[in-house]
């Protein structure tokens, strides 16, 4: 069955079976490799990116459910880098081998449209079935702060609007941009 | 032995008698096929009238199948009865009904007789449409003999013999079958009533929420009570629905609107088709007036309900703390559902449903939230744009039953479940009858 979606705001056609995984179809058939397989049973959050903006786990969503939505992945969420979770990120250098990221960021991400302005148990409710084994939570949790106030236009900490992307700290995303 | 023949040959003289008499009551003569009007011939704005009666009746949703051809039927409906295919309503004149006057149109809605004579089967809900105006059958003819005309004949149904034989279905018209236009409630508002006319007529509401009987007939005195029906179950629309925040005309306006709101929950399996093909293109009025009715129904305005303090408890329910620690549902919980279900202390967003305020996890039993939990909500259907994955991918019987036994523990104080896994497994299975 054909199943067509916009992918990072681009007309996608994928030709596959109604219940492949769209994390599948990110992968595989659009070699957008930023997102991530985890655990594969939607318990761990690797795998999420925005569907029509809100946070979904792809590898547990049979694509025929996607049909005719906008996708976003880690590459489409800003064009260059610049969302300020991505900046954040960079900032607090949250990442340790960085596999869960890109799920982290989506979620946080589609978390600071709902809930502009997170308290701890926020964060805590919303973010916990993004999983790190890395254990970078306390990291994880400082840059969502800092883009949320970025967000909400009042100034960042220092060095937070500027610090460029590095490969070595997010390698996908400095890819797929 | 003489007395007990010329007995018997009487007894049968009288069933004899009784089967000549009810197939002569039963009998409808076929009325004369037309050459298919011109589709210019239809006042197009009687068409456009139709076509939002069509919607406010589902015409689509039984008779395309998916990604079928509209309105050119095939769609299987399993019933206890056997599996029943919905018909070609397309103005085709050899497979559809361009070959239908607008008489034989509307017997067939007032009387649920096909042109040709043959009774239709109450699937083909006329028990509903006998009660839509002639005006309004007139419009919708309009609509369905402006379609494009699609050449396909539905599979052969699979109801066994001697189920069926057309004319028995007038043995059920008998018994069950009330025919007759609207009659309006004098004391009610012209408001109430429209909203009456569509709910109780051409969108058949009670079709799928009230339940049937052996034969299959809606059982009058538990009118809107709440069925199950394909594998779901639909919720009471009267004062049993089990919501806590009581369903208003403006809950039930935004419900039918949306898909969804804040306080209730989301329209998911064939309710989602009712809201999203059938209602999206009824006019605001329409939409309030059946809101209206289903809000006198459900006597929501005599329950003294305090929202924000059911909204509160709601929210604090919600909350995971120490004690939840090692029960594996919560855990579960925490990992897959709450990142879209949690809600801060400003309160329930509409696109992350709020599960303490939601029928699913209020109703008698666990059908619905397990369809969502293991099947997903598309994007296009429940809440457009908020869709749900599919969970039953990944997660076992075992592990789905852990969470609904943990949201029905921790956001009610109703009595647990029973036998969840074995629902479960049924749904899983898609074994609905």
């Amino acid at each position: 069955m054909t199943t067509t979606f916009t992918l990072n705001g681009k007309p996608m056609s994928a030709e596959v079976p109604d219940d492949t995984p769209l994390l599948w179809v990110i992968r595989e058939t659009a070699n957008l490799t930023g997102t991530k397989f985890g655990c594969g049973i939607g318990m761990c959050g690797a795998c999420t990116v925005h569907v029509e903006g809100r946070a979904t786990r792809s590898c547990i969503t049979p694509v025929n459910l996607v049909d005719g939505a906008a996708i976003t992945t880690i590459e489409g969420l800003s064009a260059d880098n610049s969302h300020p979770l991505q900046k954040a990120w960079v900032t607090c250098q949250v990442p340790q081998c960085g596999y869960c990221q890109s799920g982290q960021i989506m979620q946080a991400a589609a978390m600071l449209k709902d809930i502009p302005q997170p308290s701890d148990a926020d964060i805590d409710g919303v973010m916990s079935g993004n999983l790190c084994r890395c254990m970078a939570y306390v990291r994880i949790r400082s840059a969502i702060k800092i883009a949320a106030v970025e967000m909400h236009g009042v100034a960042p900490p220092a060095a937070a609007a500027s610090a460029p992307a590095t490969p070595a700290s997010t390698p996908e995303v400095a890819k797929h941009a | 032995m003489r007395r007990l023949v010329r007995a018997l040959a009487i007894l049968l003289g009288i069933v004899i008698l009784g089967l000549v008499v009810f197939a002569v009551w039963a009998w409808r003569s076929a009325i004369d096929p037309i050459t298919p009007p011109v589709a210019t011939s239809f006042d197009p704005a009687l068409v456009a009238k139709g076509e939002k009666l069509a919607d406010a009746g589902y015409c689509l949703t039984c008779h395309t199948p998916p990604k079928g051809k509209p309105y050119a039927g095939g769609l299987p409906m399993v019933t206890a009865f056997g599996t029943i295919y919905s018909t070609n309503i397309t103005p085709d004149p050899a497979t559809g009904i361009g070959n239908w006057s607008l008489e034989a149109f509307t017997r067939a809605l007032h009387e649920g007789v096909a042109r040709d004579g043959s009774h239709l089967f109450p699937a083909f809900p006329y028990d509903h449409f006998t009660k839509v105006s002639d005006d309004d059958v007139k419009a919708l003819y309009a609509f369905m003999m402006t379609r494009p005309a699609v050449a396909q004949t539905a599979p052969a149904n699979t109801v066994p013999f001697p189920l069926d034989i057309r004319l028995l279905q007038a043995g059920w018209k008998l018994l069950y079958f009330k025919q007759g236009r609207y009659q309006p409630v004098p004391d009610r508002s012209a408001e109430w009533n429209r909203g009456a006319y569509l709910a109780e007529g051409l969108s058949h509401c009670s079709a799928c929420h009230t339940p049937r009987n052996a034969l299959g007939a809606e059982k009058q005195d538990a009118h809107l009570a709440g069925a199950a029906i394909d594998g779901w179950f639909a919720p009471a629309l009267t004062a049993a629905n089990t919501a806590p925040v009581p369903w208003s005309a403006g809950e039930v306006h935004d419900y039918l609107r949306n898909g969804g709101t804040a306080y209730h929950g989301v329209a998911a399996g064939p309710m989602s088709e009712v809201v999203h093909q059938g209602y999206a293109l009824l006019d605001d009025a329409d939409v309030n007036a059946v809101a209206l009715y289903i809000a006198s129904i459900n006597g929501a305005a005599d329950r003294k309900a305090d929202v924000g303090q059911i909204v509160g408890d709601a929210l604090a329910r919600s909350r995971y703390d120490a004690s939840q620690a090692g029960d594996h549902g919560a855990a579960l919980y925490m990992s897959a559902c709450a990142a879209c279900h949690y809600n801060p202390t400003s309160g329930p967003q509409l696109a992350r449903p709020e599960l303490g305020l939601k029928s699913s996890i209020s109703a008698a039993d666990p059908t619905n939230l397990v369809q969502v939990i293991l099947n997903g909500i598309g994007v296009k259907g429940g809440l457009p744009g908020a869709m749900m994955p599919a969970f039953g991918v990944g997660m076992t019987d075992d592990d789905v039953a852990a969470i609904a036994i943990y949201l029905r523990k921790s956001r009610t104080t109703l009595p647990p479940w029973t036998d969840v896994p074995g629902v479960v497994a049924k749904v899983r299975s898609g074994k609905t009858t």
